[in-house]
């Protein structure tokens, strides 16, 4: 093996899974441990894999005999989430922008500043006063402050280069995992994915639950990342909903409350923001020595804007027949700006990563109960 | 904060799975109940921590079992491995009781899975812990503290108050200093004194100080000779120990089943001297597993060389340490500061006396030697295929036999030949009743939970009289 191509983290990872492949009590765990008896030898691209398998519920750390103060030192959690993070910023496209990774809560915050004050700065210069504060109601109402084509022009924009983006990203990380006669995707596996990531199969620590302060398996995570995550998607349909609204049936928004944008928004809103805030309150009482401190800043920033997104798009909501429709608009325009010119260089990109990662997985398991698994 | 100037109903010595067994059990049938680890929190268990599964009784295949197991195979099985060198009533006892086990434990929380990679051979007797022997042990202690057992760490017993095979009180060392602990009934479940050198040297001589122990620091034994001292029947060989061959590369203690070889069967077994001394090809795991440990033991500085050639290299569990390699062997004897023409020769005439066979590692093959001794009798292939390898080992001592006699209550029996009035016994520090000699997986688990549920009930039910 080439160590000089492995990263500090991604040595320390290879350390770990040769110890963990010579005891291999945790195999029931998660999907982790599995894949890795059906290697011996482990590159940067399994370890990528590996890592971006594990969901991070530390039963391993909880159930191992060898964790520190042992001499072997074994904090699988820890470790693999450091290499995780790391594979990030590996497959980052275009590569010149792998660094933003790097104090990467400082970098989308700056954007997201800078993001919501060009868009009240661009109302404040293209409205005067009287328009900007004035009360808009009725159909049509935002494009009386940003036409509906500049709008959907800028976001449409943005919204494809975050596409463009990810998906080379996993491109790269697919073909980085994936042994060459493996790489194809059949829908069985596929299917199987979407239930592992859409129950988080693999974060309930083998099925007790999972552990995130201390030994006691009462972490709650999974809850606030299905508030997260299905609050996410409602609100994306909400979106998708609006937008085949305007198109195929001509109406515009703003839409009454009881219409299916708005409740679809509204719900997951809701979601988007309990969700990342029971996700922060987890990780501030994490474990120290499960929590992989350098990648804290990432992992905030992305919460926080998922709560900004929803907690702005909310407002605007509540205040959209008031004065404060404007502000408010501009506020959250930049806000959904920011994050999906963000999305590529920040902890979203852990979603399509570890769905890559469990398709791959579903493949394997199938090569192993066929029986022609190494172990 | 634990009011330790009560006195309490059942005092539990010790904190592995027969300790937590007998303090949930006695915990559940009314008592007030202490555990006394003498271990810090992280190393909480003993052996515990190490091990994997544990063998029951039970009379279909289950969702983690792929078979029966019947009470009269078990029996066949120990008696085996023992030699018959058992105490039948208690044996037969705890075969019994074994069948209730499996579902007695995962009411406690222990779950189950089926057999780990590599350990088909076991999928049907034995019974894995998910996440291991520590997953195991988590979920005791949980339950215990659910239950309201008050457990203390780096608490271990110095001294023991005890007339007429009746126990009056403990003293443990708490804080650094010494407590007078008093209570009805007494549990000993402190193990065995594996990780005491000083004490392995008086039946092992200098040997003992190149021995590797595979558990934690803290089984010195002190308990069982406290014990011993004060007029409780010994039962077992002091000298008897559970050794395997493991890497020699390991640390001195706590390894665990990490460290563990099993590739004995596709090479050679050489000495310091570069000579063979036993038939490498004799009989399958796990039986051929639980004697190198001894016939390292025997050998100078004990230690030994296992070597193969390129072939075999994937055909076993990968090695924690990787095995040391070289394009001959002569080089190989260097790196390993042997004499390269006494390896060489030693080859060369296992070699030549190698006869043709077809190669089946599952089975009693036809491979092996001719006209050489010690023979190899199965699996011998020749050894000329570079690179060659080879995993230096030295004996690994599990646990150990030398313990307490009790009765079918889990009742210390004193030298007399009476029963103690409230003293009970659970787990390694009594498994010389059951296992004389030899080992099969899974068994030390077995002995710890049933005659650790044994001692707790027995226990609350004395504390009441």
């Amino acid at each position: 093996m080439n160590l000089a191509t492995l990263s500090a983290d991604q040595v320390e990872a290879e350390r770990l899974m040769t110890v963990c492949n010579s005891c291999r009590y945790c195999e029931g765990l998660c999907a982790v441990f599995p894949a890795m008896e059906l290697r011996r030898a482990f590159p940067a691209g399994d370890l990528n894999y590996l890592a971006n398998l594990c969901h991070g519920c530390g039963a391993c750390y909880v159930d191992c005999q060898f964790t520190p103060p042992h001499e072997f030192k074994v904090d699988v959690p820890r470790v693999l989430a450091a290499v995780r993070a790391g594979s990030y910023a590996d497959y980052a496209w275009p590569r010149a922008f792998a660094g933003l990774f790097r104090r990467n809560g400082l970098v989308v915050s700056l954007i997201a500043a800078l993001s919501v004050a060009l868009f009240v700065a661009g109302f404040a210069l293209v409205h005067d006063r009287s328009a900007l504060f004035a009360v808009h109601v009725g159909p049509a109402a935002f494009y009386k402050l940003m036409p509906h084509n500049t709008m959907a022009a800028l976001f449409g924009g943005v919204f494809l280069y975050a596409i463009l983006a990810l998906a080379m990203g996993l491109r790269a990380f697919w073909n980085d995992i994936g042994a060459p006669d493996t790489r194809g995707v059949e829908t069985g596996s596929l299917w199987q994915a979407i239930k592992d990531a859409g129950s988080l199969r693999y974060l309930d620590g083998g099925g007790v639950g999972c552990h995130n302060d201390d030994d006691q398996p009462t972490d709650t995570r999974k809850h606030w990342h299905h508030a997260t995550f299905y609050g996410f998607m409602l609100c994306l349909a909400a979106t998708s909903v609006a937008t085949l609204y305007h198109y195929l049936l001509g109406r515009q928004a703003p839409y009454p409350w009881y219409d299916l944008p708005v409740v679809l928004g509204t719900l997951g809103g809701i979601g988007l923001l309990v969700g990342p805030v029971g996700l922060l309150r987890a990780k501030l009482k994490r474990d120290p020595l499960l929590r992989d401190e350098s990648r804290f800043g990432m992992e905030t920033a992305f919460l926080a804007m998922l709560f900004l997104t929803s907690l702005t798009g909310l407002a605007l909501l509540v205040l959209r027949a008031t004065p404060a429709m404007g502000t408010l608009l501009a506020i959250h325009l930049g806000v959904v700006f920011a994050l999906f010119l963000t999305m590529p260089y920040g902890k979203f990109v852990h979603g399509l990563y570890r769905f890559a990662a469990l398709v791959r997985y579903a493949k394997e398991r199938k090569m192993i109960e066929a029986g022609h698994g190494e172990a | 904060m634990i009011d330790l100037t009560q006195r309490f109903d059942v005092l539990v010595a010790g904190g592995g799975n027969a300790a937590l067994c007998a303090a949930i059990a006695a915990r559940r049938a009314g008592a007030s109940v202490l555990v006394l680890e003498g271990a810090p929190r992280f190393y909480r268990g003993g052996n515990t921590r190490h091990t994997r599964n544990m063998r029951c009784t039970h009379d279909s295949a289950t969702e983690t079992l792929s078979g029966p197991y019947s009470e009269d195979e078990f029996w066949e099985d120990l008696w085996r491995v023992t030699g018959g060198r058992t105490d039948e009533e208690l044996a037969r006892l705890m075969i019994r009781e074994s069948r209730a086990m499996l579902g007695w434990i995962a009411e406690q929380g222990v779950r189950f899975q089926p057999s780990l990679g590599g350990t088909l051979s076991l999928g049907r007797t034995n019974s894995f812990f998910l996440g291991g022997g520590r997953a195991m042990l988590n979920a005791l202690y949980r339950t215990a503290e659910r239950l309201g057992v008050d457990i203390l760490y780096d608490a271990p017993v110095t001294d023991l108050d005890i007339q007429d095979g009746m126990f009056l009180s403990a003293t443990a060392a708490i804080g650094g200093k010494p407590v007078e602990i008093r209570a009805g009934t007494f549990v000993a479940a402190a193990g065995g004194f594996e990780a005491n050198i000083e004490w392995l040297k008086e039946y092992w001589g200098e040997a003992a100080e190149n021995f590797l122990i595979r558990g934690t620091p803290y089984n010195k034994g002190a308990l069982l000779k406290l014990l011993l001292a004060k007029g409780v029947q010994q039962v077992g060989d002091p000298k008897q120990c559970h050794a395997v061959a493991i890497d020699a590369r390991s640390p001195k203690f706590d390894g665990g089943i990490i460290t563990r070889l099993d590739c004995v069967v596709f090479g050679i077994v050489v000495n310091r001297n570069g000579r063979r001394f036993h038939d490498e090809g004799e009989d399958f795991w796990p039986k051929r597993y639980a004697i190198w440990g001894r016939l390292v033991a025997a050998q100078p500085d004990q230690i030994a060389y296992i070597l193969f050639d390129a072939p075999s290299l994937r055909m076993f569990m990968p090695s924690l340490y990787p095995a040391i390699e070289a394009s001959t062997i002569r080089e190989l004897a260097t790196k390993l500061t042997l004499d390269p023409d006494a390896l060489a020769a030693t080859v060369e005439g296992f070699n030549a006396a190698v006869v043709p066979g077809t190669f089946d590692h599952t089975a009693l093959d036809d491979c092996r030697t001719e006209g050489l001794t010690p023979p190899k009798t199965h699996w011998a292939r020749r050894i000329e295929t570079a690179p060659f390898y080879a995993y230096p080992v030295r004996p690994g001592i599990t646990f150990t036999y030398l313990g307490t006699r009790v009765n079918k209550d889990s009742r210390i029996l004193m030298s007399d030949g009476k029963s103690s009035a409230n003293m009970f016994a659970a787990g390694e520090i009594m498994a010389g009743n059951v296992l004389g000699q030899g080992y099969a997986a899974g068994m030390g688990m077995t002995i710890g939970s049933v005659f650790g549920k044994i001692a707790g009930t027995s226990a609350a039910a004395n504390a009441r009289n």
